[in-house]
């Protein structure tokens, strides 16, 4: 098995033309860049506004464990059968997936700001927006990070099952390979799924290095080791 | 800018009241502390002037001006406002948190961070710390930071909400030293809040005793408020030491300053049987040598009996007790403004000047009947 497997990736057929590696990874790629653009259009400024204003976090939390609930693949299908068939239909099913990770990140994000320093934004003067943009945000970023990443991770294991309902990318492999029996395929379609999710995570996470403001990085590392 | 309260209620959510028709003007300049035990309404009281709470009755009056008519974020960007746990910005450095008010108000970056490097300054800080984050600051560097931060866009009022409370007993004497220092400089009207009394006196101009339930108990001098507390209340609340308390506002104008053997340190100080004042070459105090001990040689800061409180010429005869109480020859030690020894004070004689005060008498007479 191992050896067929590495042969699979040995062969130069496999890495090239339209069913090649390289086009299914872009493939794969696009489709989670795409539905996460989308989910964040929508859940960030829902997370903020929940967050910011404290109303609507009974809904934003329940709903977002409903959809958690849902068994992915169903989702998906679910969405390709009401929409027609189409390639947008699956992203769309790939939305509603990623959408309560970030909108759940976001929220705790802003929720879990130091209420003394939320006072202490009205008390200097700030308007709500002010606060929002100025210290809110800031202060939540590394925890909307780590929503965006959650989604990620979540986003390339469905697109991947997403192969089911017609969709392109790694999934591919797991679903030609399954209907020809030819396991060496489906184990390698496993394997760039699970590489690329790894690869993506890395490199979210150092993004969360660039952008996470110092002082706030400072104050999580004083709290966890308690004051100093 | 003179602080009006006229009548002011709040409740929270229609339940009992939190501030029960608080009245009381606090003079331009000068600083009124409230205090009261846990739960009497200091903070709601304090916030109404900014309007982070609003009154469900009366109105707070700046210059004669109903808060309700001033937009609230102007109105806050002109109040300077420092809250206990600081409630720096963490994403902020130092300078970025004290330019907060000035950025918000539409100065130019360059000279709000200006003003911030010369606001670290005002309250004691080293310029260093300016590019630091709060994480890295100790207690007492955040609360001079926040004070700082209030008073960066020179606002005329100040209000502080028991801004000193989380630090320990040695730096909040040193701020409040600054606090007081800063209100003689910069002449700003302050509501302080504390819950305790010995703050209260140390700082107030006047004070605010306020009871549970948000009614004003009494308002007055911290003179006035320990030495004839309207009721048992206040009387118990001011605490069992009000009467030595209440010696901080006795000068010590008839004191007279006796004379003390001295010896210099490095000198040969001989034999004797009395205590002697070590002092330095500057005639500043170091320590007692005891009566009938022996020194090898030259007098040296090791053969010395550590001295008590010092106590400052011309400043309040509780500080004369103080120090002739901690001191271990019973002889209070009297220095000059430089720190210079000039004699010293006997707890009798202190006691003497007190019993002829005419103010401390009546104050006698008040405790005796409540
Ligand atoms: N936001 C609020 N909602 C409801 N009740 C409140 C609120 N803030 C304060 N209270 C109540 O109002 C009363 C006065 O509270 P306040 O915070 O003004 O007291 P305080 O004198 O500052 O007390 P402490 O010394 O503990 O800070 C208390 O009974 C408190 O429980
Ligand atoms: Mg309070």
């Amino acid at each position: 098995m191992i050896a067929e497997t590495v042969a699979w990736f040995g062969d130069a057929a496999n890495w090239s033309g339209p069913g090649g590696v390289p086009a299914r990874v872009l493939e794969h790629v696009g489709y989670v860049a795409l539905a996460l653009a989308i989910a964040l259009v929508i859940a960030v400024p829902f997370g903020l506004l929940v967050g910011h204003t404290g109303r609507g976090a009974v809904l934003l939390v329940g709903a977002g464990n409903i959809v958690r609930a849902l068994p992915t693949l169903g989702v998906v299908t679910l969405f390709f059968l009401l929409l027609a068939e189409s390639t947008p239909a699956a992203v769309v099913g790939l939305v509603v997936l990623a959408v309560p990770p970030v909108m759940a990140g976001t929220y705790a994000g802003v929720q879990s700001v130091d209420a003394h320093v939320v006072d202490a934004a009205s008390g200097v003067g700030m308007r709500g927006m002010q606060r929002l943009w100025q210290v809110e945000v800031p202060i939540a970023l590394p925890m909307v990070l780590g929503g965006v990443r959650n989604a990620v991770l979540q986003l390339v294991a469905t697109a991947a099952v997403a192969a089911y309902v017609g969709l392109g990318g790694l999934g591919r492999y797991l679903m030609d390979g399954l209907a020809i029996l030819d396991y060496a395929e489906v184990v390698a379609g496993a394997v760039l799924t699970a590489a690329l999710a790894v690869v993506l995570d890395l490199l979210l996470a150092g993004l969360q290095r660039i952008v996470v403001p110092r002082g706030v990085r400072l104050a999580e590392l004083t709290r966890s080791k308690g004051p100093a | 800018m003179t602080i009006e309260f006229r009548g002011v209620t709040k409740r929270y959510g229609g339940g009992a009241a939190a501030v029960d028709e608080l009245s009381l003007t606090v003079p331009d300049g000068s600083m009124t502390v409230f205090v009261g035990p846990s739960g009497c309404g200091k903070t709601t009281s304090l916030r109404m002037v900014n309007r982070m709470v609003e009154p469900t009755d009366g109105d707070v009056l700046l210059d004669g001006r109903n808060v309700r008519d001033i937009d609230p974020a102007e109105l806050r960007r002109g109040i300077g406002y420092v809250i206990q746990h600081a409630g720096l910005f963490p994403h902020r450095t130092v300078l970025g948190n004290i330019a907060t008010v000035p950025m918000l108000s539409g100065w130019s970056r360059r000279s709000a961070r200006r003003r911030a490097g010369e606001l670290l300054d005002t309250v004691g800080l080293p310029a260093e710390l300016g590019s630091r984050y709060p994480a890295q600051l100790s207690g007492g560097q955040q609360q001079r930071v926040g004070v700082a931060r209030a008073l960066a866009a020179d606002p005329p009022v100040l209000l502080m909400d028991e801004p000193f409370s989380a630090v320990d007993p040695v730096v909040r004497e040193g701020l409040q030293d600054e606090l007081l220092d800063l209100q003689r400089r910069l002449g700003k009207t302050i509501v302080f809040v504390t819950h305790d009394i010995d703050e209260a006196v140390r700082l107030g101009d006047r004070v605010a005793v306020l009871r549970v339930g948000g009614r004003l108990a009494q308002y007055g001098t911290p003179a006035d408020v320990l030495r004839h507390p309207v009721d048992d209340f206040v009387a118990e609340f001011v605490g069992k030491d009000r009467g030595y308390r209440g010696l901080s506002f006795l000068s010590a104008g008839a004191l007279e300053v006796g004379e003390v053997v001295t010896v210099e340190i490095g000198s040969v100080p001989g034999e004797s049987g009395e205590w002697r004042l070590a002092i330095d070459d500057e005639r500043r105090p170091r320590g007692w040598l005891a009566p009938g001990s022996t020194v090898d040689g030259s007098l040296a800061e090791a053969d010395l009996v550590a001295g008590g409180s010092l106590y400052r010429r011309g400043t309040s005869l509780r500080g004369a007790l103080d120090a002739a109480l901690s001191s271990p020859a019973s002889l209070g030690v009297v220095v000059d403004d430089d720190g210079a020894a000039v004699g010293v004070v006997t707890a009798r004689h202190v006691l003497d000047v007190i019993e002829r005060h005419p103010a401390s008498a009546t104050a006698t007479s008040r405790t005796a009947r409540a």
